[in-house]
């Protein structure tokens, strides 16, 4: 529901990407045959397809991040876009300018694209409703609402190790799922995606009011939530967890949650482990989990390229082709 | 000067203090109510009103409204808000202490007061603060405070550093009669939360706000109440549990009164879902079970005001990510027609809703208006019960326009704003 009329063009393209909500199955699915077909581009001797020429792109940044601007910063280049970046301290005392007027200045420069991340929840769906009408925008993370390109990619992930076929599929999302955006968009990608059970693993303390609203079935005991699974989905913890009176000690949480080779016995033989990263090994699994067979952590941030590649090159379709008659 | 001699005839008189509700004319003299029905001996009247199919009741009193003056002229002053609330019907305002600076000396109470007789379209009563700067660590001077003429002390949104700091100013206030006015929330558990902790704000990742931290405000300041004897109120209670809690220390004899505000009578956290600035609130909308129970216990009396808990914004203090923006509603131009669109949904008796936003606001600040007794100041509010207009940017008299309820039809629209004298002015675009 959220964002439904903004993300979508008129002709039902994609026009800006921020949750997954909204989405139908349809676009959603283009979405991932796109990312595929992007991964062949990596193993290229030249990285670089020409879609995006003489495009530029703005990574707005108010919360930090490594992987996910990188990724992007990359996906941009790999499609041949000028990529700015741009990091921004919300966190400091200090007070700057508006958001809208970080916007508009940015827009004055004639941008094209803008790769929102913010730790507030709907900044996204505000900056593309005051974005103007050729200008997209991404989300790259917003508050604990979503990150619709994390999913994107998970989903390309689980699909190119068990096949299309969700409806056959248990997956298992374990730990904070009430601060995570990762999972609330990996929840709805699941389910939009007709997942036979989406599944989520905490204790009480780390899950959102009302969870089973949201599509999943709930456990509290990690072996229960493990057993039979194809896909688990390994969520990171943040250690001021600890300060908010949410958790005792990580010791615990990892008896308790953490994953190892042990516990993941409890699934399907061919199970598959997955993590957004960045990995508190022997807090929220294994290092023998992490490095182990099942674990294709690093084919997701491979996707991840290819995921951001295909959003970004969706959304400004529209802007594309007027170039590609002259 | 003397004030002229008015007659107010042909309309429907409600006054719920009174049980009067009828064809009566209302005679004014000296500012004051002088006769209803008929004239006084000898009474000339120097302006004659013509009321015939219209309602004139007392002038409205809304529990709470956010004048921003003195400290954040930027959003509305004292002036533009006055003005607003004599086109509304309104003929006194509660202006909670929170300004700054904040309402914890005589001289900040000296201002306003001054300010709203300058502008002279209402009348302003302030609550003092229970707490210098509302910093919740000690007594306020409230003896003084009431001297300049504080009709209750608040510690308004800000938390009391203790249940003993809390006790003691119970008994303070408990000693000179003043009323204490609650904002009923447990900070810790509200912490940095910007909505309902339900299915919307698990979907939409924000951080929310529990029932609980309601309820458990509720019960801690019930006992303290208890102990202490203090007369409280609860301001903009929220949740439907909280309410009960409420009725139930009512019934066993605690004095203690609460209200509501417009908004979450017709909203719900749900509105929120598409990140709405307009449909933030502090405390949050709440669900759709809550917002029953409140119609509720509006309807039976539990809740015996019905307020504005008016909070006027610049523009760019809703031009933000939802969290980012500033939480609040003007409300003044929508107090009446949401009030008598409450009548016309059949949740309360016409007379019974005007007592909500008259009488019954003005004894739980126990001042002698919201009502038309002969000899009373002679407040009154004459309104076209079938005049619809449209809310919007244009027909709004507050400074601030920021509302969920823009772009609704309202319903009543008001012909007079009488404050014993003339008629005020009224805004032409309604």
């Amino acid at each position: 529901m959220s964002g439904a009329n903004l993300q979508i063009r008129a002709d039902g393209r994609l026009r800006h990407f921020l949750s997954i909500e909204g989405l139908d199955r349809r676009i959603f699915t283009e979405i991932l045959d796109t990312a595929d077909s992007f991964t062949g581009v990596a193993e290229q001797s030249v990285k670089k397809v020409p879609l995006l020429r003489g495009k530029t792109i703005v990574n707005l940044f108010f919360e930090a991040s490594t992987r996910t601007r990188t990724t992007f910063e990359l996906a941009a280049k790999r499609l041949s876009a000028d990529v700015l970046n741009i990091n921004i301290d919300v966190s400091s005392a200090v007070k700057g300018e508006t958001l809208l007027d970080t916007l508009r200045n940015l827009q004055a420069m004639h941008v094209d694209m803008f790769v929102v991340r913010h730790s507030d929840s709907g900044t996204a769906h505000f900056i593309a409703a005051h974005a103007l009408p050729h200008v997209s925008v991404i989300n790259a993370g917003d508050g604990r609402h979503a990150h619709p390109t994390q999913a994107v990619l998970d989903m390309l992930t689980i699909r190119r190790n068990k096949g299309a076929d969700f409806g056959r599929l248990t997956v298992a999302i374990v730990g904070d799922i009430a601060h995570s955006r990762v999972a609330r968009s990996q929840i709805h990608a699941l389910n939009l995606l007709n997942t036979g059970e989406v599944r989520v693993v905490a204790p009480r303390t780390l899950l959102p009011a009302d969870v089973e609203s949201l599509g999943v079935k709930v456990f509290h005991e990690l072996r229960e939530g493990l057993r039979d699974a194809d896909v688990v989905m390994m969520l990171r913890l943040q250690r001021e967890r600890m300060q908010g009176a949410m958790l005792p000690s990580e010791h615990e949480y990892f008896r308790l949650y953490g994953l190892t080779d042990e516990k993941l016995s409890m699934a399907k033989a061919d199970v598959t482990v997955m993590h957004p990263g960045p990995i508190n090994r022997g807090v929220e699994m294994d290092s023998q989990v992490a490095d182990g067979p099942p674990s294709v952590i690093l084919e997701q941030v491979a996707h991840g390229i290819a995921a951001r590649m295909a959003v970004m090159s969706m959304a400004m379709q529209q802007n594309i082709q007027p170039q590609a008659n002259d | 000067m003397t004030s002229p001699r008015i007659r107010i005839f042909g309309g429907r008189l409600i006054d719920p203090c009174n049980n009067v509700d009828g064809p009566f004319d209302l005679y004014i003299a000296d500012g004051r109510v002088a006769a209803i029905g008929d004239a006084p001996d000898g009474f000339a009247a120097d302006v004659e009103l013509d009321a015939t199919g219209m309602c004139v009741t007392p002038g409205l009193v809304d529990l709470c409204a956010r004048l921003r003056e003195p400290g954040q002229e930027h959003k509305a002053s004292i002036d533009s808000e006055c003005r607003a609330a004599a086109s509304s019907g309104i003929t006194t305002l509660c202006c909670p202490p929170d300004t700054d600076p904040v309402i914890d000396t005589p001289a900040v109470v000296e201002l306003i007061r001054h300010r709203a007789r300058q502008v002279g379209a209402a009348r302003v009563v302030a609550l003092g603060a229970l707490t210098p700067g509302l910093r919740g660590v000690h007594l306020s001077e409230m003896a003084a405070l009431q001297q300049a003429g504080c009709v209750g002390v608040s510690n308004a949104g800000n938390p009391l550093g203790s249940t003993l700091i809390e006790r003691r100013a119970f008994e303070y206030a408990a000693t000179f009669g003043l009323t204490v006015f609650l904002h009923a929330d447990d900070a810790a558990l509200s912490a940095d939360g910007c909505l309902h902790e339900g299915r919307v704000s698990t979907r939409l990742g924000l951080p929310g706000i529990p029932e609980a931290a309601e309820t458990v405000a509720v019960a801690r300041d019930l006992a303290l109440i208890e102990q202490t004897g203090v007369t409280a109120h609860f301001c903009r209670l929220t949740t439907r549990r909280a309410v009960r809690m409420v009725a139930r220390a009512q019934f066993d004899g605690v004095p203690v009164t609460a209200d509501v505000a417009i908004p979450y009578l017709y909203f719900t956290d749900v509105d929120a879902s598409q990140f709405g600035p307009d449909y933030h609130f502090i405390p949050p909308l709440r669900t759709a079970e809550d917002r029953t129970g409140l119609l509720q216990s509006l309807r039976n009396g539990t809740l015996s005001a019905l307020c504005s808990d008016h909070q006027p914004h610049e523009p760019d203090a809703k031009l933000a990510p939802f969290p980012a923006t500033e939480p609040g509603a003007s409300g003044l131009d929508s107090l009446l027609p949401l009030t008598l669109k409450l009548v016309e949904e059949g949740h309360l008796s016409l007379p019974d809703a005007i007592a909500r936003v008259t009488c019954g606001p003005a004894r739980i600040l126990n001042i002698p208006c919201g009502e038309l007794s002969v000899g009373r100041v002679a407040d009154v509010c004459v309104f076209d019960l079938n005049g619809n207009w449209r809310l919007d940017q244009h027909t709004m008299s507050s400074r601030g326009k920021n509302t969920p309820f823009r772009g609704w039809e309202m319903r009543g629209r008001v012909r007079y704003t009488l404050r014993g004298r003339a008629p005020a002015p009224r805004d032409p675009a309604r």
